[in-house]
């Protein structure tokens, strides 16, 4: 089968850069054309047309982007007009996509307008014989390798699976494609952070400190030590930079109306429920369930974890070191040498 | 009754989550060992969707909530008694393939298929719930494509909370990149929202509801259409554990002093 791709791409909240993700896209895009020696097109929706020098030039590719106002925010109803006009025009069988919320939003419905099929959260590709996906299923427990005949075939890529595609910007033409607007009935009026103190979710951290149900129970003098805690973990949070995770356990305490950590939200989540992050490293405490271990770390980098159970079955064989401690005594003194460091 | 909605919530059913998944490959392609034994529950954020569904109808009277669920029913029937006993509705089930490998659009057919079917299902104040992914496929794409095939067009994904308004509009919060939400208005229905968790505990059993659902849910089981879902060209190369196993160092005797130096250590470390 010949093939053609096509990298659909947007702009980021500023509406000045391409996303990050979409940079990964397309470095997939330009790794996979390569292998099967296919033409290769790059479609951008953004609200201002960009135009001049770009970074995309030195890919090689067709560019085409559709621009208007209508495209300044992310809408099922535009932004799913704007892809099909951009895959009408590129005629591709092939159409790769940033995993971002905008497109993973619209991609399957105009997968179905184009008659086309689609997969998502893949994180590799190969053309060896023909065109296979890695993708996985049951939450990050079964790892397979799919393919299909139909065309076009929309595949959304996981953040992090790629390079972000980097060069020096270039003159280059950006073909104009006309949108048929439909009729717009939902208006976005911007981004709204949850209700906490501090924005504790960071995807871009380079360390995921994961904090489990063991920081509400009872200590060793017998008593809840809640607002310790919570000053141990916004502590490390300040000096590291860490993303902050959570088990299900630990936020649905918070969601039952139970005054514990509540800086923490159901969007901490990491597991079956929740997220699944990728960091180059994690460390875990007082976390004793399946999900942060099994589930919800299944993409990050190095992994040592805190815990107080010697026999917890769900770290042997997770994370690469687990320190037999309790954690408020560990992490007390991980933040003095941090802040000491700092000073 | 102005505000008056029928919700119909797509909800399938997967292995609970503490079972151990071992996949195997038989004449149809990839399936889980045990998969007809294994015990089952309704798809968490789906679940989380058919209770915002009853939260929402609780406070629009005159609203009405379908749930639409596709899998065998013998297993439909298990996860019923449970489900059955925290909200009103009325189940539209489908007996057909449980699991994450089957073909999404093939799924979405029949789903969209069978939503298009209900009777007294008035299409202009539908809001098509569902999760805005599964447990078991989590691709994202069943109820977007549910969507497109009903001919809805303002669609909102990871969506945690929704405000109806008098006027029949409502805001929707969804979940995007960064631990933020995206805030959206839209002027009414008919939309679709796929949820993530919500802000709702689960409700609480109540054998009274139980009973009353039942006595629709067991007629609609014996009455359920049989669905076949094709492949669509779709082929699995493997289906396999992840084989990484990290050969994990116990550290018991380190005082919180030196366990701290050695994190500290481990972080500055690129």
């Amino acid at each position: 089968m010949t093939e053609s791709i096509l990298v659909l791409a947007h702009v980021d909240e500023n509406g000045a850069a391409l996303t990050k993700a979409s940079l990964e896209a397309v470095t997939a895009g330009v790794e996979l054309a390569a292998q099967l020696s296919a033409p290769l097109s790059i479609g951008i929706v953004a609200a201002i047309a960009p135009s001049g020098t770009c970074v995309l030039a030195s890919t090689g590719a067709r560019l085409l982007a559709v621009s208007g106002e209508a495209f300044a925010q992310p809408r099922y109803a535009t932004d799913a007009a704007a892809c099909e006009a951009l895959c009408r025009a590129a005629a591709a069988t092939i159409v790769l996509a940033p995993g971002s919320a905008r497109f993973t939003r619209v991609a399957a419905g105009v997968a179905y307008r184009l008659g086309g099929c689609i997969d998502t959260h893949i994180t590799a590709l190969s053309a060896t014989e023909g065109v296979e996906a890695s993708r996985w299923f049951y939450r990050q427990r079964v790892e397979a390798v799919l393919s299909r005949d139909a065309r076009p075939w929309f595949l959304l890529l996981d953040a992090g699976t790629h390079a972000a595609f980097a060069a020096e910007p270039a003159t280059a033409q950006i073909e104009q494609i006309a949108v048929e607007l439909p009729a717009v009935r939902t208006t976005v009026s911007g981004l709204r952070a949850p209700k906490q103190d501090a924005q504790t979710i960071r995807p871009e951290a380079k360390m995921l400190l994961v904090a489990g149900a063991g920081w509400t129970k009872k200590q060793p003098d017998g008593q809840i030590h809640v607002d310790q805690a919570g000053e141990l973990i916004l502590g490390f949070l300040r000096h590291t930079g860490a993303s902050l995770g959570s088990s299900k356990s630990l936020v649905d305490q918070g969601g039952e109306g139970v005054p514990v950590l509540p800086f923490l939200t159901h969007m901490n989540q990491i597991g079956q429920t929740g997220a699944t992050p990728r960091h180059a490293k994690g460390l875990s405490t007082c976390c004793h369930g399946e999900e942060p271990h099994v589930v919800g770390w299944r993409f990050i980098g190095d992994r040592r974890a805190i815990s107080l159970d010697p026999n917890c079955g769900w770290t042997r064989g997770k994370a690469d070191v687990v320190y037999i401690a309790d954690a408020f005594q560990v992490m007390a003194k991980v933040n003095a040498l941090l802040g000491s460091a700092k000073a | 009754m102005a505000n008056a909605v029928h919700i119909v919530v797509c909800a399938g059913i997967v292995p609970d989550p503490l079972q151990t998944l071992e996949p195997v490959t038989g004449p149809n392609g990839p399936g889980l060992k045990n998969e007809m034994v294994l015990p089952s529950v309704l798809d968490p954020w789906a679940a989380s969707a058919l209770y915002e569904a009853a939260n929402l109808a609780a406070k629009n009277p005159g609203s009405k909530i379908w749930l639409v669920s596709l899998g065998p029913k013998a297993k439909l029937q298990q996860v019923m008694m449970t489900i059955a006993q925290k909200v009103s509705f009325e189940l539209v089930p489908i007996d057909g393939p449980i699991g994450g490998f089957p073909d999404a659009h093939s799924t979405a057919a029949v789903l969209a298929d069978s939503i298009a079917a209900i009777p007294g299902l008035d299409k202009a104040k539908l809001l098509l719930f569902g999760g805005w992914e599964s447990a078991t496929r989590g691709a994202g794409v069943t109820l977007q494509l549910v969507g497109e095939r009903l001919g809805i067009t303002d669609q909102f994904q990871g969506v945690d909370q929704i405000d109806l308004r008098d006027d029949g509009s409502f805001e929707v919060l969804e979940r995007v990149e960064g631990g933020k939400h995206q805030v959206s208005v839209c002027t009414g229905t008919p939309a679709l929202l796929g949820w993530a968790t919500g802000n709702l505990a689960e409700p609480r059993n109540n054998p009274q509801i139980g009973m009353a659902n039942m006595r629709t849910i067991m007629p609609a089981l014996q009455k359920a259409k049989p669905a076949k879902l094709e492949a669509n060209g779709l082929r699995y190369i493997s289906a396999s554990l992840p084989k990484q196993q990290r050969n994990t160092r116990v550290v018991k005797d380190l005082a919180p002093d030196e366990i701290a130096a050695e994190l500290v250590a481990w972080i500055g470390a690129e």
